[in-house]
């Protein structure tokens, strides 16, 4: 029996990027947020709450609250509804989901949001209860979090293919220089190789620049048919293609590698382009080694060239290889789930022409890819989209 | 060798705190492995996967069959890390502290609590030890251990070695408590030896301090806790009064309250006395006060009819223990279950029985180890097996 092939995303559009400027504390829920992004989309898009029939939400800290409370709490009644808590792969998830749902009209427009709040003890006290294996096998081992664990992977990595704190610093150095004209990025001040070289160290070899700032804020879009967007008369980004998978390589010790390399090629069959085509790039940076993992795992170089990869490149949005264009969470911030949000965000802005910093020039096509869920000693989950605009 | 320097008085006190406690109840069976100084994992009965962290189900087959198992603790330790800023606040007192990842030839990957010396590429054997938190922790120790690993920063949280402690032994006037002030000695510890009512005869034990103790008088347990009750670090309570006979027997209570005194309202005085200022001091200076010691009958487990109202006492002992396991964590409370032991009382019994040294060495073996219980002897270990195999059979082979 031959596998069949995957239908496409004919007529699936996304639009009206949108995000609630970050804050690194706030005394507000995360409903507020959530509920702010879903507002500031819906005006962006000229519609009426009323009109949406399709949410879909991630959060970490909504407490008891789902999606379906959300529902009450917001004066919306959709006809589709998801929650989505996969972190930083939510927002490809919900993206593939929704784009489903309007396909086959179970929805014509679904409001994808993801917003977090942040107090200054939250963090810690998600960390003390994210999942089951990690309060009995990775929180008592000295409570370091995601530092301690991507710590490992960095160490594991840099022994296996000689990447030197150099080559994660172009990556944290270039996202900086991105965000200096992103509005609304925490980080304002730019930083220097020396200085991240020089930074204090956090979990050997993670140091203070190779870790995002924990921030409340959120970010949303629609998802919808070509023809409302055109009704709508707003500007939108075709959906190309999508990959999406969890728990791969189970089998290996330390995690070298994620999802992505399973299913690569699907993602590039499906939208027709190879990665040379792609104009710009938005990953998951929590941690500079995942993004050469991306790098690398998404087919932009070999297994083990991450290090030459970001030698021979420049990564920032004027660059050769444009690369978390806004400056991703290494610089703007990671607001909970909502981090996994802001690449594809970002990517949306860039196609459509609304981008709020610097631009990349003549850019058709984008990709955008998540990871997340540090539930014991490696992200489960892995995903991408690619984005497209004719012209 | 040079003792560790006095703490400065004007230091401000590290706070006993504990490191994370929560866990599953599954995990607790590290716990448990980690209790008894075992090494142990769930094996899946279907397939034979070693699993880890602890599961419910066996993620490669999906039977739900996972039975603890003793699995061959060695591996490779593939990366590590020193963890500079925690977000906890007993990590924070001791930063850095290392962690690493070990791949197990049994197969899983275990996050590790990680020793100085050991690297990336080394061999490791893991072992399952308990954390202040009194919860099991995966350490993975080189596999040629140096003579020092007992000093190391991240084992002395682990263990309870006497060196450079200051100890207090209950009873000076039995046996077992003159040995185990000699153990305690001659692993470098600093000797309190109890003795009640000095001004009987008694003997001495050589480079033991005698201080006059009596758990049986409110007043003398005070006057203990005020001069010492500050400057110990482990306390051994190696009171026993063994006295054979059945309930019916002995037609009156005398004996029994006796029995009682000793095991059971002694112990507590001096838990209530100089607990609090024990558990105070639990994370204070190099080599804080970590260990409270029972020395208990194994038949405290179930019960020796024809010694039924020690076995009684011994009952309400362990039971006291396991109160004050909770009530004094972050200090150790160990438990060393003994049979009979080899002195005038067990004249009429056959061996084998328990020399009260080889006792004491057990007891300094146990807190470097960092062990809650262990049984001590031939009949203790055969006792305890049994128990553990079925208590119900055990209560009856013992009735006959
Ligand atoms: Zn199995």
């Amino acid at each position: 029996m031959t596998k069949p092939t995957r239908r496409g995303y004919d007529g699936i559009v996304v639009a009206a990027p949108t995000t609630i400027p970050y804050e690194r504390y706030s005394i507000h829920g995360a409903q507020r947020w959530i509920g702010q992004a879903l507002a500031a989309a819906l005006k962006r898009a000229g519609l009426r709450p009323a009109d949406l029939d399709g949410f879909c939400c991630s959060s970490f800290s909504l407490g008891l609250d789902t999606a379906i409370g959300l529902t009450q709490h917001f004066g919306i009644s959709p006809r589709w509804l998801d929650h989505i808590p996969m972190g930083g792969a939510s927002a490809i998830v919900a993206l593939r989901r929704a784009a489903r749902a309007v396909q086959a009209g179970d929805a014509d427009i679904v409001a994808c949001v993801a917003g977090d709040t942040n107090h200054p003890d939250s963090f810690r006290q998600q960390l003390t209860g994210f999942s089951r294996f990690s309060t009995d096998a990775v929180y008592p081992y000295g409570a370091g979090g995601p530092n301690m664990s991507f710590a490992l992977l960095t160490d594991a990595y840099m022994r296996t293919y000689g990447a030197t704190r150099e080559d994660f610093g172009r990556i944290c150095v270039s996202q900086r220089t991105n965000a200096l004209s992103t509005p609304h990025a925490l980080m304002k001040r730019p930083l220097t190789m020396a200085q991240y070289l020089a930074a204090r160290p956090i979990a050997d070899p993670v140091a203070l620049f190779d870790c995002v700032m924990p921030c409340a804020g959120a970010e949303a879009f629609l998802v919808m048919r070509d023809d409302t967007a055109r009704a709508l008369n707003l500007p939108s980004a075709r959906l190309l293609s999508t990959i999406e998978r969890h728990n791969a390589f189970a089998a290996d010790p330390i995690q070298l590698r994620g999802g992505w390399a399973v299913d690569r090629d699907e993602l590039y069959g499906m939208a027709g382009v190879a990665p040379a085509d792609i104009d710009l790039l938005e990953t998951y940076d929590d941690y500079p080694v995942i993004v050469m993992m991306q790098f690398e795992d998404l087919g932009f170089c070999a297994k083990g060239e991450g290090p030459a990869f970001v030698r021979a490149h420049d990564l920032t949005a004027r660059g050769d290889f444009p690369h978390n264009t806004s400056g991703g969470q290494l610089s703007v911030g990671q607001a909970g789930a909502a981090g996994g949000h802001l690449g594809l965000v970002e990517a949306i802005r860039q196609l459509t022409g609304e981008t709020l910093g610097a631009k990349v020039a003549d850019a058709k096509v984008a990709m955008a890819s998540g990871f997340g869920m540090i539930n014991y000693d490696r992200g489960l989950c892995s995903g991408a989209a690619i984005l497209g605009v004719d012209g | 060798m040079i003792p560790p320097k006095r703490k400065n008085p004007l230091l401000r006190t590290r706070a006993a705190l504990q490191p994370p406690a929560a866990r599953s109840r599954t995990a607790l069976g590290i716990t448990a492995a980690a209790a008894r100084g075992g090494f142990a994992l769930q094996v899946c009965a279907a397939c034979q996967a070693v699993q880890y962290p602890p599961r419910e189900i066996c993620g490669t087959c999906l039977h739900d069959g996972l039975a603890w198992r003793a699995v061959p603790p060695e591996g490779t330790l593939i990366a590590a890390t020193t963890i500079r800023v925690t977000a906890d606040p007993y990590f924070r007192e001791r930063t850095p502290w290392r962690t690493g990842m070990v791949a197990m030839d049994a197969g899983p990957a275990v996050i590790a609590h990680l020793p100085a010396g050991v690297a990336q590429g080394d061999r490791v054997r893991l072992a399952q030890k308990l954390d202040r938190a009194g919860q099991g922790a995966m350490v993975a120790l080189p596999l040629a251990q140096p003579g020092d690993l007992l000093d190391d920063p991240m084992m002395r949280e682990m263990t309870c070695d006497p060196k450079d402690r200051r100890v207090l032994v209950t009873d000076g006037r039995h046996a077992v408590g003159q040995d185990v002030a000699r153990a305690m000695l001659a692993a470098g510890a600093r000797v309190w030896l109890g003795v009640a009512e000095t001004w009987r005869p008694f003997a001495a034990v050589e480079g033991a301090e005698t201080i006059e103790l009596d758990l049986t008088d409110a007043d003398s347990v005070h006057r203990c806790a005020a001069s010492h009750g500050g400057r110990l670090e482990i306390v051994v309570n190696t009171g026993l009064h063994t006295r054979p006979g059945g309930i019916l027997e002995r037609g009156d209570l005398t004996t029994a309250r006796v029995e009682m005194e000793a095991a059971y309202f002694g112990p507590m005085r001096l838990a209530q006395a100089i607990g609090p200022a024990l558990r105070a001091r639990a994370a204070d200076g190099t080599h804080p006060a970590c260990a409270w010691v029972n020395v208990l009958s194994v038949y405290a487990l179930a019960n020796l009819p024809s010694w039924g109202a020690y076995s009684a006492s011994q009952s309400a002992a362990l039971s006291l223990s396991q109160a004050l396991r909770a009530d004094l964590r972050p200090i150790r409370v160990v438990n060393a279950l003994i049979g009979p032991l080899d002195d005038e009382w067990h004249q009429a019994v056959p061996p084998p029985k328990l020399a009260p040294a080889a006792l004491a060495s057990a007891i300094v073996k146990a807190l470097r180890d960092g062990v809650e219980e262990v049984a001590v002897g031939d009949v203790a270990q055969d006792i305890l097996a049994r128990f553990r195999d079925d208590p119900k059979i055990l209560e009856r082979e013992l009735a006959s």
